[in-house]
């Protein structure tokens, strides 16, 4: 073996174990570097009043009621993955992208009663983009409503133009 | 070979530099002169250089002209995002370029440490700022488009935490590769450094789709058919194309400059040596 091949090998060898250092760190500590908690996950093991978490979900269709108290929004609404939910509550502006069918990260804290107190929520959008013409195109030809959640497989939309949609 | 004397010879097997002047040195064997090999000898790299050099600038102009009037002017804003979707045309490329010249880093860490190639080490200390920049741009548009769109600046989530230590990564790497007087020390530390930081390349990669993250997952996979208007994908990926040109062409230019300097430097000490000699005899 010459001293290139052994430098080599200790090099490969050296990449290997940090490596499998950093993926079984990483396995160790996944629970942390999760962002959010889904509300099934909430419902199943709820975390004490005193522990503040981020839930991350779907706004539910129809969930959202907003009233005007003193100047201050008040927000109500509902955090879905599919599986459950969690009624979440929210004194302040929310983001623009803000939304029924909007993926949402809301920080805040479980009540005794299974309700959610927010203090600062956040809008996660998803991985498409179309213009608004395809969306609206989508929308009146009802292959999508935008208040159930992700748009339907891109193949179907992505190579239609401003001026298809339009007419 | 040192290294001195592989930066001023020219790439002749079998015969000796004319600059060799002792000649009861024994001179080494020439490298075999595999593909490895060749563009790993200065000179020939500084001639592919002066070959690429006006594709690459012409190339990065074109493309870049092109890639950004669509991106910004031409292509359809988002739905709901809006025109603040414009911001993608810098930001993916740039996250691109970021992990690319990492790469580029740590194959740089690999030559140095396994085959001691001189120019592995000059491209190591001219990659890793331009990598910075790349990190850095990519951390600020990426902060100035979630602030808009998720409503922060910031968040200390997967995806953007591996991409902000991948930019202290490029910092370490700047700082180590200079912090000692004699360079080959800071050299063989950078390349261990570069080589050990490249975990962190899979991690941003696959940080979306590992972990639940703020940020979304990707929209260009290698399996599926992209989750974007094709109207929207052509001039990012023109951009991307442009850009990469870009970096491509600035790193060739200050690895050239960096041999230039090298040789000239090693010329004058030369010629000191010299002058000494002549006023002992």
């Amino acid at each position: 073996m010459t001293r290139k091949t052994r430098r080599l090998w200790i090099v490969i060898a050296c990449l290997a174990c940090v490596g499998s250092a950093a993926a079984l760190t990483l396995r160790a500590f996944s629970s942390n570097i999760v962002f959010f908690m889904a509300p099934s996950q909430v419902k199943a093991s709820p975390p004490s009043p005193d522990r503040t978490i981020r839930l991350g979900g779907m706004v539910m269709a129809g969930s959202l009621h907003r009233i005007n108290e003193n100047g201050t929004p008040v927000n109500a609404f509902q955090v879905t993955d599919g599986q459950a939910a969690v009624e979440v509550h929210y004194t302040g502006i929310l983001p623009d992208l803000f939304r029924e069918g909007q993926s949402v990260v809301a920080l805040g804290t479980v009540q005794k009663d299974g309700g959610f107190t927010a203090s600062e929520v956040l809008a996660k959008h998803d991985e498409t983009y179309m213009p608004k013409e395809v969306a609206d195109e989508l929308k009146r030809t009802g292959k999508w409503d935008p208040r159930f959640g992700k748009a339907p497989d891109a193949s179907s939309w992505d190579t239609m133009t401003a001026k298809k949609a339009g007419g | 070979m040192i290294a001195s004397d592989y930066f001023n010879g020219e790439p002749v097997a079998g015969n000796p530099s004319p600059r060799c002047h002792s000649a009861e040195v024994r001179v080494p064997v020439r490298p075999t002169p595999n593909l490895l090999h060749r563009y790993a000898n200065p000179g020939q790299f500084l001639r592919l250089a002066r070959t690429l050099l006006p594709w690459l600038t012409g190339g990065a102009i074109v493309f870049l002209v092109v890639g950004v009037i669509w991106g910004l002017f031409i292509a359809p804003a988002d739905w709901q995002q809006g025109d603040t979707v414009r911001i993608m045309y810098v930001h993916v490329p740039m996250a691109w370029l970021a992990s690319s010249c990492y790469l580029g880093l740590a194959t740089c860490g690999v030559l140095s440490l396994v085959w001691r190639h001189p120019l592995a080490d000059l491209a190591a200390i001219e990659i890793g700022p331009v990598g910075a920049c790349a990190a850095a741009l990519c951390l600020i548009t990426g902060s100035l488009w979630g602030e808009p769109m998720w409503g922060t600046w910031w968040v200390w989530d997967a995806r953007l935490t591996s991409m902000l230590v991948l930019f202290f990564l490029y910092l370490g790497h700047i700082a180590l590769i200079r912090a000692f007087d004699e360079p080959a020390r800071g050299q063989r530390a950078a390349a261990i450094l570069a080589l050990a930081g490249v975990i962190d390349l899979p991690i941003i990669k696959f940080s979306v789709q590992w972990w639940n993250t703020l940020h979304q997952p990707d929209s260009i996979t290698l399996t599926g058919a992209p989750t974007m208007s094709m109207m929207m994908l052509w001039p990012l990926l023109i951009c991307t194309i442009g850009f990469t040109l870009g970096v491509a062409a600035v790193i060739f230019t200050r690895l050239s400059a960096a041999i230039h300097e090298s040789r000239a430097r090693q010329m004058m000490a030369r010629s000191r040596l010299d002058r000494r000699d002549s006023q002992a005899a």
